[in-house]
């Protein structure tokens, strides 16, 4: 508190000096940027605020008057219930289904990542042919629209490939399995991982893989203690993007896992409520705090690490 | 910082490279081959097999997820590590020709069973009638062309390709610059904005419904907030999701809600990446706050702009799970595209279209790529 004084102080743009000032190189604004940037906030907030203060009012309430007019007596213990959240987790089946996201989820955020760790260490430290050719291609793939993707991952999962006589792929059956879903999610993340990480590794000192290398170190060795040691920020900031990905996804979950109340995530379940109670405003909004309540706490415990991951490759040049 | 020597600038140069000759070649391929399959074949067995035991055995779903991440991370990690040394023992002027696909090569095999492969059988498919078995020939893309609720939705699209970025990016580049002025709670402030990115499609689109929610007359009170205002105005209640074409821009709000956190978080970095010397030099020289922004900051920040744009653009023609959502897209006339690839795929039975609606949403997305794919050289290029 005892800078406030200095902090409050106006400067004068041409004379600058007032050294924690220059090192930002911002000149702080006035009323009308506070203002503003408070009008934004709470317009940004509003929709959360709506469903979050929904959940917590009884269902009476709900469905008579605005979730605004709660604003008006918060401490008036009638406005308020843990009701909905109870009914939403046991009758709207959200308990399972949040097992289930869990299970899609973890294995669907952490095998792409193993995978593309290896793919990106060669890309930037192996020297073989074709390589920036493969990594072009890799970047090309970031783009293609999952939505081709999905009716002939479909079909391989329900009825295998072949050419001719020989099976290219068997028929499995992996349609409506975790596995199936991690595999897509797998696929389906890989560029975007890839890149990420080739993005951060690539960008590392070469001296200190030389050094190793001198050291009598071989690939495999600098990968593993060198490399993702070194990495984790990065690998950090993909598995976050993924897991926000993975676990708020409804399509690649709808096609190939299916919306059956032993399977279903929690976003298929949230939209089975939505189609077959929509007007169940009690119910549906707690039905959608709770579906986004680990993706905020994932969110806001690692926030650095993710922003860090987002802008590692997009601010360059 | 590597010489960009070491690296081919283009597939010319490799192209030209002359392949190993004779038998000794080959079997550097046959190698290459089994390295790179060998890790997805071995490790997709591997989960195949442990997942239908505990299918079989019908574990508890905890059981199955702790195994599946000892096993999807444990297992991948010691595959390459069984591979890495099976490499080791060969003999030595392979060994550093092949290990490099053993890195490189499970993830391209993952790539081509799951992006390449799909897009060339979509195209085949699209050629195809509703079942997917006899061949149509364009068929399947005059109905794109003409139908009119497709026409609908393409019309649609472009409005979501405009509006989206254009607002999330206005929106995000505004807030990124006033917020960097704020003396504190920039962070805080950041994070509001940011949150949504955390919610799925389909949570935002109950937290929006919430907000345009409208009942008639005699069905019940109307608690949705536009209503709730429109009420306290002393106007009568809309039923906003039904007014064409503006409902449109109504599920338009929705995705720049959630996206403009993430331009606002890039172009904030970007900002920030400015040298603080140029801008207290324009200042010195008597710039105006409105001229530093219009000409240097913005200037500055092109490069990032662009790539902020490009992602909003290829997830705007992308979106499917708000309209989706929302439902009734026929008739209130919201249909987009990748809505009616999932309608007409899985809810209509239609292959043939369905497919064909792929194509024609991967053949708009070419140019972006291509622009991806260049932007990327000439940032190698200047590495």
């Amino acid at each position: 508190m005892s800078d406030v004084g200095i902090e409050e102080r106006e400067i004068p743009a041409a004379v600058a000096v007032e050294p924690r000032e220059q090192a930002l190189g911002i000149r702080p604004g006035g009323w009308f940027v506070r203002l503003t940037v408070l009008a934004i906030v709470i317009l940004w907030m509003i929709p959360t605020l709506g469903v979050l203060i929904t959940s917590f009012r009884p269902e009476g309430l709900v469905e008579t008057t605005g979730w605004w007019t709660a604003l008006a007596h918060p401490f008036d213990a009638a406005e308020w219930t843990l009701e909905n959240y109870r009914i939403a987790l046991d009758a709207g089946g959200l308990g399972n289904a949040f097992l289930n996201s869990l299970a899609v989820t973890l294995p669907a955020t952490v095998i792409p990542i193993a995978i593309a760790a290896f793919a990106a260490y060669a890309f930037s430290w192996m020297e073989f042919r074709g390589r920036y050719v493969m990594f072009v291609a890799v970047v090309g793939l970031l783009v293609v629209p999952l939505q081709m993707a999905l009716i002939p991952i479909l079909r391989l999962y329900t009825n295998g490939a072949t050419a001719g006589n020989y099976i290219i792929f068997p028929d499995l059956d992996l349609s409506g399995t975790f596995l199936g879903v991690w595999l897509a999610h797998t696929g389906f993340g890989l560029p975007l991982a890839i890149y990420l990480l080739r993005n951060y590794i690539g960008a590392l000192p070469s001296s200190i893989i030389e050094s190793a290398k001198i050291d009598g170190a071989d690939h495999f060795t600098i990968f593993w203690r060198l490399i993702v040691p070194l990495s984790v920020p990065a690998l950090a900031a993909f598995a976050i993007f993924q897991f926000l990905w993975v676990w708020n996804d409804l399509l690649v979950a709808y096609v190939f896992l299916g919306g059956t109340k032993d399977v279903q995530v929690l976003t298929i379940a949230l939209n089975n409520l939505n189609g077959a109670r929509g007007e169940s405003w009690h119910l549906l909004t707690a039905a959608a705090f709770i579906s986004m309540t680990l993706p905020l706490i994932v969110f806001f415990s690692l926030q650095k690490y993710f922003v860090r991951g987002l802008t590692a490759g997009a601010v360059k040049g | 910082m590597r010489t960009s020597e070491e690296r081919p600038t283009g597939t010319a140069e490799v192209a030209a490279e002359p392949p190993p000759s004779g038998a000794q070649g080959l079997l550097v391929y046959v190698l290459r081959l089994v390295g790179a399959l060998g890790i997805p074949i071995v490790g997709f067995f591997l989960l195949w097999a442990t997942f239908d035991f505990l299918r079989d055995s019908d574990a508890n779903r905890f059981l199955v997820v702790g195994v599946a991440i000892v096993v999807g991370v444990g297992g991948v990690f010691f595959l390459y590590w069984g591979m890495n040394r099976i490499v080791d023992l060969l003999a030595v002027r392979f060994r550093e020709s092949v290990r490099p696909y053993v890195f490189v090569g499970p993830a391209l095999v993952i790539l081509a069973v799951f992006l390449v492969y799909p897009v060339i059988n979509t195209i085949l498919v699209s050629l195809k009638d509703a079942r997917g078995e006899n061949f149509v020939g364009v068929d399947n893309f005059k109905f794109v062309f003409t139908d009119d609720s497709m026409l609908r939705a393409i019309r649609n699209t472009f409005g979501w390709i405009v509006v989206v970025p254009l607002l999330g990016v206005s929106i995000g580049l505004a807030f990124a610059t006033l917020a960097d002025r704020l003396r504190r709670g920039e962070a805080v402030a950041k994070s509001m904005i940011f949150l949504p990115m955390a919610i799925s499609f389909a949570g935002a689109s109950i937290t929006w419904r919430l907000i345009y929610s409208f009942r008639p007359q005699g069905f019940g009170s109307n608690i949705g907030l536009l209503n709730g205002i429109m009420i306290g105005l002393g106007q009568h209640p809309v039923s906003w999701l039904d007014i064409k074409p503006w409902n449109n821009l109504f599920m338009m709000v929705i995705m720049v809600w959630m996206q403009t956190g993430f331009a606002m978080v890039v172009l904030s970095a970007a900002i920030k990446a400015i040298p603080d010397e140029i801008i207290e030099a324009a200042r010195i020289d008597g710039a105006s706050e409105l001229q530093v922004f219009g000409r240097i900051i913005v200037p500055s920040i092109l490069p990032t702009i662009a790539v902020v744009t490009t992602y909003m653009i290829i997830n705007a023609m992308k979106v499917f799970d708000i309209v989706f959502v929302m439902g009734a897209a026929e008739n209130r006339g919201t249909e987009v595209v990748a809505e009616r690839m999932i309608k007409w795929f899985f809810i209509s039975g239609h292959r043939g279209r369905g497919a064909a609606i792929a194509v024609v949403l991967f053949v708009a997305i070419i140019p972006v790529m291509i622009y991806n794919i260049r932007r990327f050289r000439e940032q190698e290029a200047t590495r």
